[in-house]
């Protein structure tokens, strides 16, 4: 019922094209990006156990570092500046968290928040990032192999496309590692260190491995979302994007893969009608929010769908 | 008589002011049940931890196989072989029982940083896993959420998990705290049967239990060994009647 349901959801996205708008072209494409992301921290939050509200930090080096990569008025190599980008993201994890992963709870939430801010502040304040202002992508990363071009990243459909294949690319991807040993381990973390460190298991290694995957997907988001528009600024490392991906993960289902991307959806859309209907599109919004958290405490995914039993398994798609 | 599997040698734990285990030599030999016992607060527990590496020694030496382990992180000490249950059940609740031991299993591979095959696909640790479920009774809940197991048998999971990643020494932290007598009979018998294979030491308040499974016994009254030796030798010490046995009211 599950797999049917979400290749149907697929199968939908991938003929959407046909009949969408170029407006609706964007947005969802848009959308599709904040679920690669969303599901990237999903790893952390519903999956190791690990709330970050810095999360934005690492989507806004893959995006930085697209515009570093960039020369001013030619295209930059899609295929060298995508791994660098995704590198650099995953790398700026890796020693964050070795920092950050020292604590624990609120203390967790407060350190990967400080570090965000830190990297937002810095590009305010740096003339080679743009300061507040950002900064622009003239001409969108190139993906020629040999003179052959298997994409246009400036072209909307084709770009729409590059949008689902990564959603779907990071979804199984996800899906497989959470199946892995490696997936097993970090939802026993999650479920019980103590537990985990007295069955012999370097929790810190785990702990940190899980949070340069979620650093590495959340660069690409953010390397996409760059070449999307064409423009990068600081608002990219802003506690206001962290806070906006972790509502995604909570109001889609926490825990689970679906869930993240359901909640990119439900909160992007519910977003762009509210700002249809009335400028004061916030407060109704908040009030959403509420209800959502107290009628739907496992998120959209929840919504009264037999499929989504109690998973006695740490197994998850 | 063989070498002592673990040793240790003026072991000390200072809280602050307050000397939770102090000077404790003990000897925990394969193929033996060691008993601690003594009144709460002890520092039977706190031993324990320092055993297992959830707290390091203020002091003193803690040898394994004749290697000093003192200090060291719980995962390397649970790695080297020490495996240890709690005294408040630690076990994975939201997990399947059959999970709960998978994960034991899986924690004697040299490592888990695999992200590709499937860890249900990795055989050998799933048999691992149904052998202990077998070995303390529990085959028919392979499939049961942990959380929704009797209380006595999510005790029993917590032992089959331990002994899934095959340890050398049991550490078993009050194992039949809040059991039933059949279930404590059950649980009674399987560490008799454990303890040909290990050497385990059990910190226990059920006298009956230990007088008919301990091979040693080890007194303590506030962080010290006050007497320690045979189950005869214990019931006699007319230094154990005074603080423990006869003199203070036993443990419940």
């Amino acid at each position: 019922m599950r797999r049917a349901l979400l290749l149907l959801g697929a199968a939908a996205l991938a003929l959407f094209p046909l009949v969408g708008g170029a407006f609706y072209l964007q947005l969802l494409a848009k959308i599709m990006l904040m679920a690669v992301f969303a599901m990237s921290l999903d790893l952390l939050m519903g999956f190791t156990g690990l709330v970050s509200l810095g999360h934005a930090a690492f989507f806004g080096i893959g995006a930085y570092a697209l515009y570093l990569l960039s020369p001013e008025y030619d295209a930059a190599d899609f295929w060298v500046s995508a791994p660098i980008a995704i590198s650099a993201a995953t790398l700026a994890a890796l020693a964050i968290g070795v920092l950050v992963l020292r604590t624990s709870g609120v203390y967790f939430i407060m350190a990967t928040l400080a570090f965000a801010q830190m990297f937002f502040y810095f590009a305010t304040g740096s003339k080679l990032l743009g300061g507040s202002d950002g900064v622009s992508i003239n001409v969108r990363p190139n993906p020629a192999i040999l003179g052959w071009t298997p994409f246009d990243l400036g072209n909307r459909v084709q770009f729409y496309y590059v949008a689902l294949a990564a959603m779907l690319a990071t979804y199984l991807l996800l899906r497989m590692v959470l199946r892995s040993l490696f997936g097993h381990a970090i939802q026993g973390i999650r479920a019980s260190e103590q537990r985990m460190r007295a069955l012999g298991y370097p929790v810190f290694r785990y702990k940190l491995a899980a949070f340069a995957i979620a650093g590495a997907l959340a660069g690409l988001a953010g390397y996409l979302s760059a070449a999307q528009y064409g423009s990068v600024n600081p608002e990219f490392f802003g506690w206001q994007m962290s806070g906006t991906v972790l509502m995604m993960v909570i109001l889609g289902g926490i825990g689970t893969l679906y869930g993240p991307i359901l909640g990119a959806f439900g909160l992007t859309l519910l977003q762009e009608l509210l700002t249809e209907l009335t400028k004061h599109w916030l407060l109704p919004m908040g009030v959403f929010i509420i209800l959502a958290v107290l009628l739907l405490p496992q998120g959209i995914g929840g919504l009264g769908l037999a499929w989504r039993s109690p998973r006695p398994e740490p197994v998850d798609d | 008589m063989t070498e002592p599997v673990l040793r240790t040698e003026t072991l000390s734990k200072r809280f602050g002011g307050l000397a939770a285990v102090s000077d404790v030599a003990l000897d925990l030999r394969h193929g033996e049940v060691h008993a601690v016992i003594g009144p709460n607060g002890a520092g039977k527990t706190t031993l324990i931890n320092l055993l297992s590496g959830d707290l390091a020694p203020s002091s003193g030496s803690i040898l394994f196989e004749g290697r000093e382990i003192a200090g060291l992180a719980a995962d390397r000490i649970a790695r080297l072989g020490i495996a240890r249950s709690f005294q408040r059940t630690t076990i994975f609740r939201d997990f399947s029982a059959f999970e709960n031991c998978r994960l034991a299993a899986q924690a004697r591979l040299p490592t888990s940083m695999r992200f590709v095959r499937p860890a249900l696909s990795q055989r050998a640790v799933s048999d691992a896993a149904r052998r202990v479920l077998a070995l303390v009774g529990l085959e028919a809940a392979a499939e049961r959420r942990a959380s929704a197991l009797s209380h006595g048998e999510q005790r029993q999971l917590e032992i089959a998990m331990t002994l899934a990643t095959k340890p050398k020494v049991l550490l078993l932290d009050e194992p039949l705290a809040g059991m039933g007598a059949e279930e404590s009979r059950h649980i009674v018998a399987l560490i008799a049967a454990l303890a040909e294979r290990h050497a385990v030491l059990l910190v226990e308040h059920d006298m009956d239990a230990v007088f008919s499974i301990a091979r040693r016994l080890t007194v303590m009254v506030n962080g010290r060994v006050l007497e320690s030796g045979t189950p005869e030798a214990i019931r006699e010490s007319a230094a154990v009647q005074e603080a423990y046995l006869g003199g203070a009211e036993p443990q419940p």
